[in-house]
This record gives C-alpha cells, sequence and structure tokens, in this order.
C-alpha cells in the first residue's frame, strides 16, 4: 500500500474535527444517497463521491454523506435526501456530478434548497 | 451498468447485507485477455435451493418488492463479452461469486473506476466487514486491506470521513492503473 504515513497525518488532523462534531451533534446535516441498482446504474456514485470532495474542500464538518437502498422511484435515480435537522426533508432527482456544488452551496451552506432540482420540479 | 467496477459495487452489498465480517474482492487479468472477477464472503451464505434460483429476476430475498437485477445483470455482460459467473455458498460459511470477461471482445464493458468504487464501498460500510482488494495482471499485482488503514486510524476515526475516502480513492487509482489500467476505458 501506498503511504501509510500521509494516513497518519489524515488521522491526526481528524480528531479534533471528529470531537467538534460530537458537541454539535444535534446541528448535523445528513446528505442521503440512493445506491440500489438501480441508483448506480443511474450514476450515483460519483454524484456520492462529488458530495465527498465538496464537504471536504469547504471543511463542513456538520455534514455527513450516507448510502441508502431503493425506495421504490427508480426512474428518478440518482436520487439525494438532503436532511437539516429542524426543516423537512428535501429530495432531489436526477442528480448529476455537476449539480452538487450548487447543491452544497446554496442549500447547505445558504438554507436553500435549490428549487428545481428537487423531486417537486420534476413531478 | 456501464462498468465492470459498477457490478462490483452492486454486488458487494450482497455480502455485506449477508453478515460478512471479510470480504476478498479480487480482479484478475490473464495473458489471453480473459479478466475474473471474484468477492468472496464469510457471510451467511445460501441454500442449494436458494443458490440454484439466484440468477433469476424475480427471486430476491428483500421483501420490499419482487424483483432483484444485481446477479442476472451481471451474469448478462458477463455472457455477453464470452464469459460466465460461477457461483458457490454453503449456508454459515459464505458465498463466492467470481464473473468472467473477455476483455478482448468488443461487448465487453470497461473496467472502470475501480478504485472510486472501493473508495465509495468502504464509505457505505465503514465499521464491518472490513475489505481486501488483490489485482493482477501481467503487468504486475497490488494489494490492499481495510485493515491496515483500520491499524493506522485506530478505534476514534472512521473509514467514511471525507478525507479517508479521498486517501483511499487516490492511492488505489495510482496503485490499479499500472496493472489493470489498459482495460479500464
Amino acid at each position: 500500500m501506498k503511504s501509510l504515513a500521509e494516513l497518519e497525518a489524515i488521522r491526526k488532523a481528524t480528531i479534533s474535527k471528529i470531537n467538534v462534531r460530537k458537541e454539535n451533534e444535534a446541528e448535523t446535516v445528513r446528505v442521503v444517497v440512493g445506491m440500489a441498482t438501480c441508483g448506480i446504474a443511474a450514476g450515483a456514485r460519483p454524484v456520492m463521491l462529488s458530495f465527498m470532495d465538496e464537504i471536504s474542500k469547504r471543511q463542513l464538518n456538520h455534514v455527513t454523506v450516507s448510502q441508502t437502498g431503493c425506495i421504490g422511484m427508480c426512474r428518478l435515480e440518482p436520487m439525494v435526501d438532503v436532511i437539516v435537522p429542524g426543516h423537512e426533508k428535501v429530495t432531489y432527482v436526477h442528480v448529476k456530478p455537476e449539480m452538487v456544488p450548487r447543491i452544497v452551496a446554496e442549500h447547505i451552506v445558504n438554507g436553500r434548497p435549490v428549487d428545481e432540482y428537487t423531486i417537486g420540479a420534476a413531478e | 451498468m456501464r462498468e465492470i467496477a459498477l457490478h462490483l459495487l452492486d454486488i458487494v452489498q450482497n455480502s455485506v447485507t449477508a453478515g460478512a465480517s471479510l470480504v476478498e474482492i479480487g480482479f484478475h487479468l490473464a495473458e489471453d485477455g480473459m479478466l475474473s472477477m471474484s468477492v468472496r464472503d464469510d457471510g451467511c451464505g445460501m441454500s442449494p435451493e436458494l443458490l440454484a434460483r439466484v440468477r433469476n429476476p424475480f427471486v430476491t430475498t428483500r421483501t420490499t418488492r419482487k424483483v432483484g437485477l444485481g446477479i442476472p445483470l451481471l451474469q448478462q455482460n458477463a455472457m455477453a463479452s464470452g464469459g460466465d459467473v460461477t457461483l458457490e455458498s454453503e449456508l454459515g460459511r459464505g458465498t463466492t461469486i467470481t464473473a468472467r470477461f473477455n476483455t478482448a471482445s468488443i461487448d465487453c464493458l470497461p473496467l472502470g473506476d475501480l478504485a472510486e468504487t472501493l473508495a465509495t464501498i468502504i464509505m457505505g460500510s465503514p465499521d464491518k466487514p472490513d475489505f481486501s482488494l488483490t489485482c493482477s495482471s501481467p503487468a504486475g499485482e497490488m494489494d490492499f486491506s481495510t485493515r491496515e488503514v483500520r491499524a493506522v486510524l485506530g478505534e476514534e476515526v472512521s473509514l467514511a470521513e471525507p478525507e479517508v475516502v479521498q486517501w483511499i480513492r487516490d492511492s488505489l487509482r495510482e496503485e490499479i492503473e499500472p496493472i489493470l489500467g489498459g482495460i479500464m476505458r
């Protein structure tokens, strides 16, 4: 395996962030990407990694990204839920990696969901 | 699915759901262009009855609906290239699935972004199971294991931390490229 020293540096840098997150657990924003056969085939993998990259680039320690299975609306995949505490869940549909920076900037950072990407606009 | 690596992302979930503690993934490219992708887990395994039926798209263990397309789609793509899928399983011991692809065929899918698939798999199941990856070809071989990553990170830092996931993806990309780069795209 390549440089484990690099990984050790990541560990040190991450531990303090984790402690801050634990103190603010009630404010954690959750991003949930559909990753069943349908989501994967529709392109969910690069979408998931784009959220990862964007969150790490902006140092958004209060955001977690996780995966879920198929919720039965396969034709709208890739689907992404953004859950901000105290607000209703927002579901984005047909998500592409290019849409991710805008969702992160407008919704997660500034609190305004990107209406045109949501399931409400698609239906 | 447009990549063999996407099939891997899909079928590995079966091993996770089977409660495996170790999932061993292997990609071996032979001189003649035959690529074998194997996933071996030590999960709950399948009964001979279920094993005989899992290639049927109308067989699934989930209860939300009656179709399961993971293995049928993999088999379709393997066969389209002139390869096949074999399954071995024993209740309580685990399951091994091996898909063979003839990469010399015009109908063969590209391998795709295996590093991104591994990073996504690990992110999705950061605590259990452990995953290992070995790749080999006439050009060389590599191996990777989440056990080694866990040993460095300790208990506090999850494998799902964005920086860790990025490290996994980037270091795997570097290591896989010289071995399987020829069939990636």
